[in-house]
């Protein structure tokens, strides 16, 4: 976090100031480490073993929270008599479809107290909506023991699932010591309870695994066992990678979802009419109830007058999903020169350095028609074509590239309106400081004027499959003599408005389901409540969470699910950490934040027999986006590979699976192919280091920022590879020597940091030693260097497609080349062969 | 009013925005880029172009670190600290500056005025630091301005404002001391009992403008425990010349005085 985080890290500091405990679990040790109280050093991709035995440490000595645990969670409630856990199953779960190789999760569901079978399920859609596909949305109604003693009530199962994730198992799985691991444990369970909270913060170092999902589902039930959801001070931290990319999700860019988190629809699933789509998205409980107002604001917001009750407000102009279409389906379609990817808009990334198995990706690119490239700087992707290693290597030849490459400058944020939404869903405004140099231009004002010139395209030609396109609003005001676009309008629009008179809503609860109201996205409603009132701009901040500085989504709640901070009968659990509760005199939800509840619903509220949506959720139930409104340590459904995490082992490992039989996450996709090999696993001879990547605080993801400017590009300037003292010696590397790092998908060069913050770890009772890459170089700018990323495979968590980068193996050794790496050095490594062996 | 900067080392995080927004807003050269394996440091020290510079120490080699490393440890510790120039009381490169262009401002702090600096390099061997450096190409001397120009315009330093922990507090000199004592005092009661003020009273440069809190000994952050300035030895040297010339004086005399007597 102070690696990536500075500025965020300011906050753990004054905590730790304060007199917080900070923890810090990682391969290496980092400057997050330097400032922490404890460090554990574990093997790359073993978090599920550590977290689950903070599980297990917290189940076998008694210390969840048990009042919060019973009341909001779903720890009481039955699981289906015919359900098998992996304990049964040596590492698998019911349902498990071999010739398939997915689960069908029909077992995972919860027992029904009338006998009835939950309603089908529909098909898969992807990873990030509020459907995952799967999920048995119509559970009518469950059975609980409060008193937590039925065998198989989730509590159980839980218990009996986590009891193999011991302090020993996770010295021989992590390499962490066991009386490392229960200090550990002891310290972060005694700051959690009544009077004390706990948070963990995570980022991409949990994501980037074939198990990415389930670690943080992992995070998610203890959070819940020891009560830390909902509460200050509580929570799980999504770091998150860049300035809002957070709202590139709320908004998104992800191809699987609609903003706010409404599944794409699917094509010959859930998306043959609006009304089907609707029902299958529609819970019959729990806030989702009002999914359709938030589906037809949306649509109303987009295709404007065009949107009418006699054509589904034009939910039939809306794109389905038919297929893999992840930045990995794609590029995977184009390396393969199918042909059916013509051409491509690359903004703001640079895939060519900052995408798994960047070897396979740069050469695809050569098999566009076109490219377009939006950047800053003239990238190694808009430069694939003249001087990528593949140019260099021979493997692409310049002449005989045909894609027809774009370049475009584009403006930086300090040149440019608008507001970046933040790890805490913050929405904060930005000015324009200065104008863009030359023709450089916003990413707003391209996608403006491109989006209009394509309308008036369309406009000239009525083939059905521009109907979408000529119905779409765009009419947004652009000024001045770049014609720029008054990004104030477009928030407006994601606020929200009533049709009729084009007056901005107050929030979401004021949309509707008949066509009367717009709205860009749900979540954000609120945020522009009315004109000159644009609450991102807010500054003035007050009282403890900082109500006044810009909004968060939504309803500039700061902390989610905070009815959870008071008791069931609304008291709060404890005076230190009181946040929202019950004014009985008032009756309203009042306190330091925004309750993230119906205000008047009082706590002993029992829903009637058919009440429905928000309605039909109890006054005592806080996660009022679950149908049942309790915290999910059981997911009945909606997850691809579970309903509990389990620990697999990376793709590539040094060792055999110590937890199950099973050896790799069933259901995660290798996307194995003879341009994205595998090396055998476990234990592949040839490869006997794990590697794992990062960033540095000193550089800018793909480098396109910071090795581009000299003040930057100093403090970091050459690629290196840090390893102990221990292996370098053993390969003969002494500090500052150019090592080869070479995995079956690519070979590079790098300098060798040879210290002590890397530790060689034992596993299994044999040493593992680990080695750590930073990723940010290229063949461009002032700074160069080779690029991790031809290292790492194109792979797939099954949940939300994710590769697998941040634990791999690898082989390390001492080259003949002289240094330095930039510019200066014998040829190049040259890849290894494709004779690997896969999973 | 004599300001100050109290670089607070327990809580720098070794990002190196202070070392950037040093740069940027000085407009101060780059350092070139050299990889040096010395941890995270590649722009090695201070210099012409490098006015803040943030130092890593790593400390432990071959220990075990098991449950004993991070801040709270005495076996394993990465250690970040951001020098600076110290602007002494007694300034060693002010007091051989033979032109004049250094001076010392409203604010106490030493600058060198470029436009009437001549290169001729005194100051550089009279800093007890090693903090003054002459830029080639140019030939005069540089370093921390301590952000005069924007002092003047009642901004703080643009180090301190970047510093995302306030690792680095700009203030006024007497509040920064107490500050620092009350800090000093705090990390004992928790335990941390090596750390140290470094703030030169006490020896002849007469207290430092920019203190500092770090843990262990100043050598290890390659600063001196006893800078000295060279003038110090001015008395001494004066003494002994007056001395030496008495005596050649007398010896002289006594030759003359002698050798007539022989004459005779």
């Amino acid at each position: 976090m102070a690696e990536n985080h500075p500025v965020g890290f300011r906050w753990v500091i004054k905590a730790r100031e304060r007199g917080a405990t900070i923890i810090h679990v990682d391969p290496r040790f980092t400057r997050t480490s330097a400032m922490s109280d404890m460090w554990a050093p574990l093997r790359a991709g073993t978090d599920s073993v550590f977290l689950g035995a903070m599980v297990n440490y917290v189940l076998a000595n008694g210390l969840e929270f048990r009042d919060y645990v019973v009341h909001y969670t779903n720890a009481s409630v039955l699981v289906r008599e015919d359900f098998r856990d992996t304990e049964d199953l040596d590492g698998l779960f019911s349902g498990w479809n071999e010739a398939e190789r997915k689960y069908s999760p029909e077992t995972w569901a919860f027992e029904d107290a009338e006998g009835e079978a939950a309603e089908p399920s529909h098909p898969a859609s992807g990873g990030h909506g509020k459907d995952r596909g799967d999920e048995p949305a119509r559970q009518r109604k469950t059975v609980r023991d409060p008193s937590l003693q039925h065998p198989r009530c989730v509590y159980q199962i839980l218990r009996r699932h986590f009891s193999r994730y011991t302090p020993a198992m996770v010295e021989e799985v992590c390499g962490v010591p066991a009386d490392t691991f229960v200090s550990i444990a002891e310290a972060f369970c005694r700051e959690s309870g009544p009077d004390r909270t706990a948070a963990i913060c995570y980022a991409v170092g949990w994501t980037q695994h074939s198990v990415g999902v389930q670690i943080i589902r992992t995070a998610a039930i203890l959070q819940l066992l020891l009560g830390n959801i909902g509460r200050p001070g509580g929570g799980i931290l999504a770091l998150r990678g860049h300035a809002s990319i957070q709202g590139s999700t709320d908004i998104p860019t992800l191809y699987d979802i609609l903003p706010g988190y409404l599944p794409m629809p699917v094509f010959g699933s859930d998306s043959r009419t609006l009304e089907k789509y609707v029902r299958c998205h529609q819970a019959p409980s729990g806030w989702w109830g009002h999914f359709d107002r938030y589906i037809v604001s949306l649509l109303k917001a987009w295709y404007g007058d065009a949107a009418r009750p006699d054509n589904q407000f034009g939910f039939g102009w809306l794109p389905r999903i038919s297929g893999d279409h992840s930045h990995f389906g794609y590029w995977l379609d184009m390396a393969d020169g199918t042909g059916r990817l013509e051409g491509l808009f690359v903004m703001g990334q640079n895939p060519a350095v900052g995408a798994p198995n960047a070897r396979l990706e740069r050469r695809a690119m050569a098999n566009l028609k076109w490219l377009v490239v939006r950047d800053m700087v003239e990238s190694e992707t808009a430069t694939f074509w003249l001087d990528s290693p593949e140019v260099e290597r021979g493997e692409l030849i310049t002449s005989e590239i045909a894609t027809e490459v774009f370049f475009f400058p584009a403006a930086a944020h300090a040149e440019k309106n608008g507001c970046f939404t933040n790890t805490q869903r913050l929405i904060q405004s930005h000015d324009r400081a200065v104008d863009p140099p030359g023709d450089a231009r916003s990413d707003a004002w391209f996608v403006y004027h491109l989006g209009r010139r394509l309308k008036a395209k369309a406009a000239r030609d009525e083939r059905p499959r521009n109907a979408g396109l000529n119905a779409l609003t765009w009419n947004y005001q652009a000024s001045g003599p770049a014609h720029r676009l008054e990004i104030d309008e477009v928030l407006k629009e994601i606020n929200g408005k009533t049709v009729a008179d084009g007056k901005q809503v107050s929030g979401y609860t004021a949309l509707a389901a008949d066509g009367s109201t717009s709205c860009g996205c749900w979540i954000y409603s609120g945020v522009y409540p009315a004109p000159g009132h644009n609450r991102t701009r807010e500054r003035y901040p007050s009282g403890p969470y900082g109500h006044g500085w810009g909004f968060a989504w939504p309803a500039d709640r700061r902390i989610l699910y905070n009815r959870a901070s008071a008791r069931p009968d609304g008291t709060p659990w404890s005076e230190r950490k009181k946040l929202v509760w019950w004014d009985a005199n008032a009756k309203q939800w009042t306190g330091l934040d925004t309750p993230d509840f119906t205000k008047d619903k009082p706590p002993d509220y029992a829903p009637p027999t058919g009440a429905r949506a928000d309605a039909a959720i109890p006054g005592d139930a806080p996660f009022i986006m679950h149908p049942d409104g309790l915290g999910r340590i059981w997911v009945p459904g909606g997850l691809k590979d579970g309903p509990l995490p389990a620990h697999y082992e990376p793709f590539e490992s040094p060792v055999p699976n110590r937890v199950y039989q099973q050896q790799i996450n069933p259901v995660a996709d290798p996307k194995v192919r003879p341009d994205n090999p595998y090396a055998q696993s476990p234990g592949d001879p040839k490869y006997p280091h794990v590697l794992t990547t990062y960033r540095l605080t000193e550089h800018h993801t793909a480098g396109g920022m910071s090795r581009t400017l000299s003040h930057l590009a100093e403090l970091q300037p050459e690629l290196f590879c840090e390893l102990s003292p221990e292996l370098a010696e053993s390969i003969g590397a002494p500090n500052g020597s150019i090592v080869a790092i070479t995995t079956p998908r690519g070979a590079i060069e790098a300098r060798a940091l040879v210290t002590p913050r890397m530790r060689p770890l034992t596993i299994q009772g044999r040493i593992v030693h680990q080695v750590g890459l930073p990723y940010h170089f290229g063949g461009r700018g002032l700074v160069r260097g080779d690029v991790v990323n031809d290292l790492i495979a194109i792979s797939e968590e099954p949940n939300v497609r994710i590769m697998e980068s941040k634990a791999l193996v690898c082989r390390v050794e001492a080259t003949a080349n002289p240094g330095p790496g930039a510019g200066n050095r014998g040829p190049r490594p040259q890849p290894p062969g494709a004779d690997d062996v896969v999973p | 009013m004599p300001t100050a900067f109290l670089t607070d080392s327990t809580i720098c995080i070794g990002c190196k925005a202070c070392e950037v927004a040093c740069k940027e807003w000085n407009d101060v050269p780059g350092d070139g880029f050299n990889f040096t394996g010395f941890s995270y440091d590649n722009t090695a020290g201070l210099g012409h172009s490098t006015w803040r510079h943030v130092k890593f120490v790593e400390r432990g080699d071959g220990q075990r670190l098991d449950g004993d490393a991070g801040y709270r440890s005495n076996v394993f510790r990465w250690d970040f600290s951001s020098d600076v120039c110290k602007h002494c009381a007694n300034a060693g490169c002010l007091e051989a500056c033979p032109t004049g262009s250094i001076v010392r401002t409203e604010f106490g702090s030493v600058f060198i005025q470029p436009d009437v600096c001549n290169g001729c390099g005194y100051c550089i061997v009279a800093c007890p630091f090693g903090v003054v450096d002459r830029r080639p190409g140019d030939g005069r001397a540089f370093k921390c301005t301590f952000c005069y120009d924007r002092q003047k315009a009642g901004l703080e330093p643009a180090c301190a404002t970047a510093c995302p922990t306030e690792s680095i507090q700009f203030g006024d000199l007497d509040d920064l001391r107490e500050r620092a004592a009350h800090r000093i005092a705090e990390l004992n009661r928790r335990g941390i009992t090596d750390a140290t003020l470094y703030d030169g009273r006490g020896t002849s440069v007469g207290g430092t403008h920019a203190i500092f809190i770090f843990r262990g000994r100043p050598e290890e952050y390659n600063l001196p425990p006893a800078p000295e300035v060279p003038t110090v030895h001015l008395r001494k040297g004066w003494t002994s010349a007056a001395i030496a010339a008495g005596l050649m004086l007398i010896g002289t005399a006594v030759a003359f005085l002698s050798g007539s007597q022989q004459a005779d």
